[in-house]
């Protein structure tokens, strides 16, 4: 799970600053003594509790259960534990990479990461419950209910691929989120109908968020593992027999119960796994519509068939042994299932092309005309007008085009609640229109001021003179930085996924998840917004060629 | 000085009473005087920096001046006055002007230079405007390039579409700035040929120049600046 909370971007960063120096000190420190052997474990802290996060009283500690898991599974290795920080998104590469040994953060268990990575028997077993608002607890049972519905969940999950399966047999309309928080903020502000997640975070976030009720009858369940390299295979086998021993011994259970997050499907799971049964990534319960819900993509997650054995798919308890000499199979395997999850998002990848050039030739038209008339207040305005306008300038270059996102959807929610494609687009023309009045400003001034009295003396109005003369002629000098700036904002709008909006980058990124590899969905990204931009480029060379500048 | 118009002194089409001009610390124009009459081709000249510019500048209400009159027609512009738009409103109507760089708008066509300020200030139709402008065009002998870009023309197409500009809502006062400056011999005896021809009782041509032998050929009166003064007029 991606639980990540951008609620407060200052507070994060300086708590990221501080773990990064924490954990700083302590690997200096200890490089004199004895050096005991260390054991790497990455995380994300902006995860939050009760998985991993700063400690509330002391920013250079770390607490949550994947904490006191890791420094279990360390101590029993007799290693000493060292936190690496590692984005959530990118943990798997990470892992692949050797950033780190092991692992974990409220990671679920998903085919895919079984195929790409070493992924230890599950620790946790969750629930995906549904989150209504408490007005609609008692009309809506089960995704079945949110046909037309707009149903929230973090990008990149098991409960995304359930909602996308959802889309194609219920018709509702899956939001991808960034972090937990937002989606049921945006519940309760009634911006969307449902939310899909695990127990842990519902759970979580009712303890903050008011307003809204989770339906009992769990939509699947899944676990959270720990993932090492397929180089670690051995180092995972000997993590698996700690947890093992860690389920036995009650040690797993009095953390998660110091967590409040144990249940008897923990009993249940420790059972089957003790007892060396095999478990699925994930089940899905049966009048959650997860009978019909996209097979293809639930096949990736690894989902459970009840009455469709499936010898060997991701089960960590048989190919433990074999791990090493499947090693050329399953990547031939994994290649072949990346095509055709390729060809399984293409279309999807497509439409939210649509979506990213939509938003930006809206966005640019938006900005140009602002732009205008910003610079035309600049050139031609009184000083208090002037005064205001440099001002309304210099605060949006001078501040990050993220946190204007973040202040215009969730910043002014309370007052103005704007529809996520609107906030972005708003958002990005209003930061747009401040660089473009820049350039007219500049090209306005830089038409010479004979034309200007040439103009003036034949009677031309001060309006006949910049529209029919000043305006022209400066739209041919901006046209070369306007193109730039296209090409930039085309690019740029990929930051309003962080409003839900789900442009190309956010796809990708969700694709890339999925497969657990950025080889091809990035690759096929990088395509996507060539053949968008390179069209623009060339388009504005012509017009550049037809209105070329007077070279005197 | 005040020298007395020879040709029609009871309805002269420009008076300049007094008129001083400073810049910071700089006296660029010093009580200069005078008076254009009907019909004249006068060549104001002046080594460079003399103030002819200057003059030329604030006749056409582009720049204020800071102590006297310039008198056009019953157009009245007093010394001190703050530059207005309302200034330059009413000079249009009276004066046009070819600058030195003639300043063609470079987004329009020679013959788009000419018809814009016949369509939009005067409210000509457009077809009227196009065909008075090429007329203007033919009579400069530049008709054959009326679609061309102000880029695509040689210096001396590029003056003359200036000048069919500037004549296109007929001022009754043409100034002309430095009219020879890019101009070879040949090339001067035409225009100063032309600029006889568009000489008559109904418009009058105040040329800055500081071509001595030019300005002898073809001008019918010479006034001469220096130092900011008048110093004399032949």
């Amino acid at each position: 799970m991606n639980p990540f909370a951008r609620n407060n971007l200052f507070a994060r960063s300086v708590a990221v600053a501080a773990i990064v120096l924490g954990a700083f000190a302590v690997h200096v420190v200890p490089v004199a003594a004895a050096d005991p052997p260390v054991l790497r474990w990455a995380g994300d802290p902006e995860g939050g509790a009760p998985f991993v996060e700063a400690d509330p009283t002391d920013p250079n500690r770390l607490v949550g259960f994947d904490v006191e898991i890791a420094e279990l599974i360390a101590r029993r290795l007799g290693r000493t534990p060292r936190f690496v920080l590692v984005a959530f998104a990118s943990l798997d590469q990470s892992i692949a990479r050797g950033d780190a040994d092991i692992a974990l953060s409220g990671i679920e268990d998903t085919r895919a990461r079984r195929a790409l990575l070493s992924s230890t028997i599950p620790y946790y077993e969750f629930r995906e419950v549904l989150a209504v608002r408490n007005e609609d607890a008692s009309r809506i049972h089960g995704l079945s209910d949110l046909s037309g519905r707009k149903v929230a969940t973090l990008g990149g999950t098991i409960a995304y691929e359930i909602l996308l399966g959802a889309e194609r047999e219920f018709g509702l309309q899956p939001v991808s989120y960034d972090d937990d928080v937002h989606p049921y903020q945006d519940l309760v502000l009634g911006r969307v109908d449902a939310v899909l997640l695990d127990n842990v975070l519902a759970d979580r976030r009712r303890r903050t968020i008011q307003g809204f009720s989770v339906i009992p009858q769990s939509m699947a369940t899944g676990h959270y593992v720990a993932v090492l390299s397929t180089r670690n295979a051995a180092l995972r086998d000997t993590v698996d027999n700690i947890l093992r021993e860690a389920m036995r011994n009650g040690a797993l259970e009095r953390i998660f119960r110091k967590w409040n997050v144990w249940s008897d499907d923990q009993r249940a799971l420790y059972d089957r796994l003790i007892a060396r049964q095999t478990v699925e990534p994930m089940t899905v319960t049966a009048g959650a519509g997860g009978r019909d819900i996209g097979r293809g993509a639930l096949d990736q997650l690894g989902a459970g068939q009840p009455d469709a054995a499936q010898p060997g798919a991701g089960q960590p308890e048989v190919s433990r042994q074999a791990s090493v000499d499947a090693a050329p199979s399953a990547s031939a395997g994994r290649d072949t299932s990346q095509w055709a999850a390729a060809r399984r998002y293409l279309p999807a990848l497509l439409k939210a092309s649509v979506v990213t050039i939509v938003l930006s030739f809206l966005a640019m038209a938006l900005a140009v005309a602002l732009g205008v008339l910003i610079a035309s207040g600049r050139v031609y305005g009184n000083r208090l007008l002037r005064t205001a306008l440099v001002g309304y300038v210099e605060l949006v270059r001078g501040t990050p085009v993220l946190l204007q996102l973040f202040v215009l959807y969730y910043g002014i929610a309370s007052a103005v609640r704007l529809p996520a494609f609107l906030a972005a687009l708003v958002g990005l023309a209003l930061n747009y229109a401040a660089y473009e009045s820049e350039i007219y400003r500049g090209a306005l001034e830089a038409v010479p001021s004979g034309q200007i009295d040439a103009a003036r003396i034949l009677g031309l109005s001060e309006r006949q003179v910049l529209t029919l003369v000043r305006g022209p002629q400066a739209f041919r000098l901006a046209l070369a930085p306007m193109t730039n700036d296209f090409v930039a904002l085309l690019k740029d709008s990929s930051l309003v996924s962080v409003l839900t909006v789900m442009e190309l980058t956010k796809q990708t990124q969700i694709f890339a998840t999925n497969i657990g590899s950025w080889v091809l969905p990035g690759s096929m990204c990088a395509g996507l917004y060539l053949a968008m931009s390179l069209p623009i480029a060339a388009l504005a060379r012509r017009l550049e060629e037809r209105w070329k500048a007077p070279t005197q | 000085m005040s020298p007395v118009n020879p040709v029609n002194p009871v309805n002269p089409v420009l008076q300049v009473q007094d008129v001083s001009v400073t810049r910071g610390h700089r006296t660029v124009l010093s009580n200069v005087s005078f008076t254009i009459g009907r019909g004249e081709l006068v060549a104001l000249m002046g080594a460079s920096g003399s103030g002819k510019t200057t003059m030329l500048r604030a006749i056409a209400g582009l720049d204020p001046f800071d102590e006297g009159a310039i008198v056009l027609d019953d157009v009245r512009l007093e010394g001190g006055a703050p530059k207005t738009r309302s200034t330059l409103r009413l000079t249009s109507r009276k004066v046009g002007m070819v600058f030195q760089f003639h300043y063609l708008f470079e987004h329009l066509s020679a013959l788009e230079n000419v018809c814009l300020a016949p369509i939009h200030a005067h409210g000509v139709s457009r077809g009227d405007a196009a065909a008075h402008a090429l007329e203007l065009l033919k009579t400069l002998s530049v008709e054959h390039r009326a679609t061309a870009l102000p880029r695509e023309l040689s210096g001396g197409e590029a003056q003359r579409v200036a000048i069919a500009r500037a004549l296109a809502v007929d001022p009754p006062l043409l100034l002309m700035d430095e009219p020879t400056a890019s101009l070879d011999n040949a090339r001067r005896a035409e225009l100063g040929a032309l600029l006889r021809r568009l000489t008559s009782e109904s418009r009058t041509l105040l040329i800055a120049t500081h071509d001595e032998d030019f300005a002898r050929d073809w001008a019918t009166r010479m006034l001469r600046l220096r130092d900011g003064r008048i110093d004399g007029s032949t």
